[in-house]
């Protein structure tokens, strides 16, 4: 019966260019003695130095007990080539892994969160404590026995008026923020921010239609997101049909000027339509500037789910957006279907834009600066800009909110006043004092 | 041998250029062949095909399967492409860059496994980069940046490998080493090399075939020493050189004419 063990390889008689001792070979053949030996990359070049040819086992494991001598003297300098023998059952070294979100950058970015959620709660007219905004909050849940720390006036003012702003403030700042490092990730261009592709100006006509040609008794709290939405759905949607039309295949240049084209083009009939009612002037440009003087727990709820969802398809592209850094030919030749990955991300994207213009008026500067900061302060890897800009996003809005309505109590500022007067002297000493490329 | 790739009469057109006419040629599985000929003669522009990356008419066969009807992810798992210039962001580690090369195996929506983590150090190991691990890409030399690109390549584990322009950014002992190891990866990992080169010498000594292409055409094809000849380079790169044959390689030489001045 035959076996089906594999035969011993045929042996060979050598003799050994160091000591001139006779031993057995396989001549390096599968199953040869020496097969058991694994030595490092350098000991073999000294081997081959001194030696032509196989040398006998006692010379050979003189060299592997040299070796071994030499990296246990000098653990600093280990032989790179000195590889597991079996990688099968390797544990990879924990250096090859992308950084991430270190632990470290997760606890300030949700503590900076936590703070600016408690700030915005507690500054007011009315100020309330934060020991006194987690004891309500206890309350409210009745999942404990605390009874409400707060007035009944109090209470409603946290969380009838105060509570639907700061938690509005942090979705369309979250949003905002996300958006743009999804922009910047696709366009690989550090201008990008979610109003490239003309959502800005689609919104500001569409808004600005609803504020002029309204009918007498309709209600304008609830057509105005409506028509801001849609004007954003289609200005994006003209720019990126343009931008294909007009030879989206060479990449993203043609498809950013098809959006400024398609901007130009709205802000124009815009001014247009102002000029015909002007009445409406004031009303529009205070819409434009944005805010959430007119925030509500039904406004958070008709913006939640488009924030939600588009953040999350984003936070899952994370990586994959690591993977575009490499230019659109690298990325197809590593598997990506740059074009749909493209299209998909900017259709998430504007989606959760336009939502959150929609509630909140056309607030800049957040969803450019925010996912540079993190870029500059931790790491260039969208595994890091897209969960933390979601976070400094929210609560740098929340921030800014807060300022807006205290600075000149009773009146507000607009936001956009806030954000870029704050943020931009910030990001400046950012950009001088970090030694990090911008992209 | 088996075949590895095939292009059946493949053209591209790019506007009204035709860029490559009914390009033909085979490569075995385990084979080096180098595509070689003049500046424009569409050298990168056939790779490209090759990888599925721009519009051809006829036909690409991987392993027998038409580029055309796979998907990227599919190509990406048959074929790695080491472009001429690659983009390797300076704020990257050589870990994260090695890393991306493991896409094709990665869910979209996923992050990678131990598989694929083993797999970007086994790559890094064999290329020498264990100890730049955590170097960012800005911080490297062109040679080590070299061998950084073909570690992701190499984690890509694709049983092809494209290579333009390898050796270009180089200078001559970091040539020989990079196309050494190519040649030594080649042998232990059975891979199949396409590359496109201008250094016809270096070309000759680690190609076992040579494809020289000249106006998007395939002019002449086959073992380095039947290709390199005194004729066929003057034809179509238009050049004066010497040929030599020397220990059975072939070393061609750039060879200033004397003028004869008439008084």
């Amino acid at each position: 019966m035959a076996s089906l063990a594999p035969q011993p390889p045929s042996q060979i008689v050598k003799t050994c260019p160091l000591c001139q001792e006779q031993f057995e070979c396989a001549q390096g053949r599968p199953g040869c003695w020496c097969e058991t030996v694994v030595l490092g990359r350098q000991t073999l070049a000294d081997i081959r130095a001194v030696a032509h040819g196989c040398i006998c086992p006692s010379c050979l494991s003189g060299f592997a007990a040299r070796e071994k001598a030499r990296r246990s003297s000098d653990p600093d300098r280990p032989d790179e080539n000195n590889a597991p023998a079996t990688w099968a059952k390797a544990v990879p070294n924990a250096a090859v892994r992308p950084r991430g979100v270190s632990v470290v950058w997760a606890m300030v970015a949700l503590g900076f969160l936590a703070g600016a959620l408690l700030l915005g709660l507690g500054t007011g007219a009315a100020s309330i404590g934060p020991a006194s905004i987690v004891a309500s909050l206890l309350a409210h849940t009745q999942l404990f026995h605390i009874s409400p720390p707060l007035s009944r006036v109090d209470d409603a003012i946290l969380w009838q008026i105060r509570a639907p702003r700061v938690v509005l403030a942090a979705l369309v700042g979250g949003m905002l923020a996300v958006a743009g490092s999804a922009y910047q990730g696709v366009f690989r261009n550090p201008l990008a921010d979610p109003y490239l592709l003309g959502v800005a100006a689609g919104a500001g006509l569409g808004a600005t239609l609803a504020i002029a040609y309204a009918a007498a008794g309709s209600d304008i709290g609830l057509l105005l997101p409506l028509a801001a939405f849609a004007g954003a759905l289609i200005a994006v949607a003209a720019a990126y049909v343009l931008g294909r039309s007009a030879g989206g295949v060479r990449g993203t240049s043609t498809l950013i000027l098809a959006g400024v084209i398609v901007a130009l083009f709205m802000t124009a009939i815009q001014t247009f339509v102002q000029q015909q009612r002007s009445d409406t002037l004031r009303a529009v440009y205070s819409w434009i500037l944005g805010g959430f003087g007119t925030a509500d727990w039904h406004a958070v709820a008709v913006v939640l789910p488009y924030i939600a969802v588009s953040s999350a398809i984003i936070l899952l592209h994370r990586r994959v957006l690591d993977v575009l850094s490499l230019g659109d030919e690298e990325a197809a030749s590593l598997g990506i279907d740059v074009r749909r990955t493209r299209l998909v991300l900017v259709l998430v994207a504007t989606a959760g834009t336009a939502a959150a213009v929609a509630v909140s008026g056309l607030i800049g500067f957040v969803g450019i600066i925010i996912p540079h900061t993190i870029r500059l302060l931790v790491s260039p890897s969208y595994r890091a800009i897209v969960p933390l800009s979601i976070l400094a996003g929210a609560g740098f809005l929340i921030l800014a909110d807060a300022l807006a309505r205290t600075i000149l109590s009773p009146a507000e500022l607009p936001i956009g006043v806030v954000t870029a007067f704050f943020g931009a002297p910030f990001f400046a000493i950012l950009l001088r004092t970090s030694r990090r490329i911008v992209m | 041998m088996s075949t590895a790739l095939e292009a059946r009469d493949v053209s591209v057109t790019v506007g009204a250029a035709r860029i490559l006419s009914d390009v033909s040629a085979t490569v075995e599985r385990g084979e080096w062949v180098t595509v070689i000929g003049p500046n424009g003669a569409g050298k990168t522009t056939l790779l490209r095909a090759i990888a599925g990356l721009l519009v051809f008419a006829g036909q690409v066969l991987v392993e027998g399967r038409a580029v055309r009807g796979s998907t990227r992810r599919q190509l990406a798992r048959q074929i790695a492409l080491v472009p001429q210039h690659p983009q390797t962001p300076t704020e990257l580690t050589v870990a994260e860059y090695v890393l991306l090369g493991r896409t094709p195996h990665i869910g979209y929506f996923a992050t990678e496994t131990r598989t694929d983590r083993l797999a970007a150090e086994r790559a890094m190991a064999r290329l020498g980069l264990r100890q730049f691990t955590d170097r960012l890409l800005g911080s490297l030399s062109g040679g080590e940046l070299q061998r950084v690109v073909l570690a992701r390549a190499l984690a890509q584990e694709a049983p092809i490998l494209l290579l333009d322009e390898p050796t270009t950014a180089l200078d001559l002992g970091r040539q020989q080493d990079a196309l050494e190891l190519l040649d030594e990866l080649r042998r232990d990992s059975d891979l199949t090399v396409v590359s496109a080169m201008h250094d016809l010498s270096l070309a000759g000594q680690y190609a076992d075939r040579l494809l020289l292409l000249d106006g998007g055409r395939v002019v002449a094809q086959g073992k380095p020493d039947a290709v390199l000849s005194e004729q066929v380079i003057a034809a179509h790169y238009a050049a004066k050189v010497s040929v030599i044959r020397k220990d059975g390689a072939v070393f061609v030489l750039p060879r200033r004419e004397e003028k004869r001045w008439v008084h």
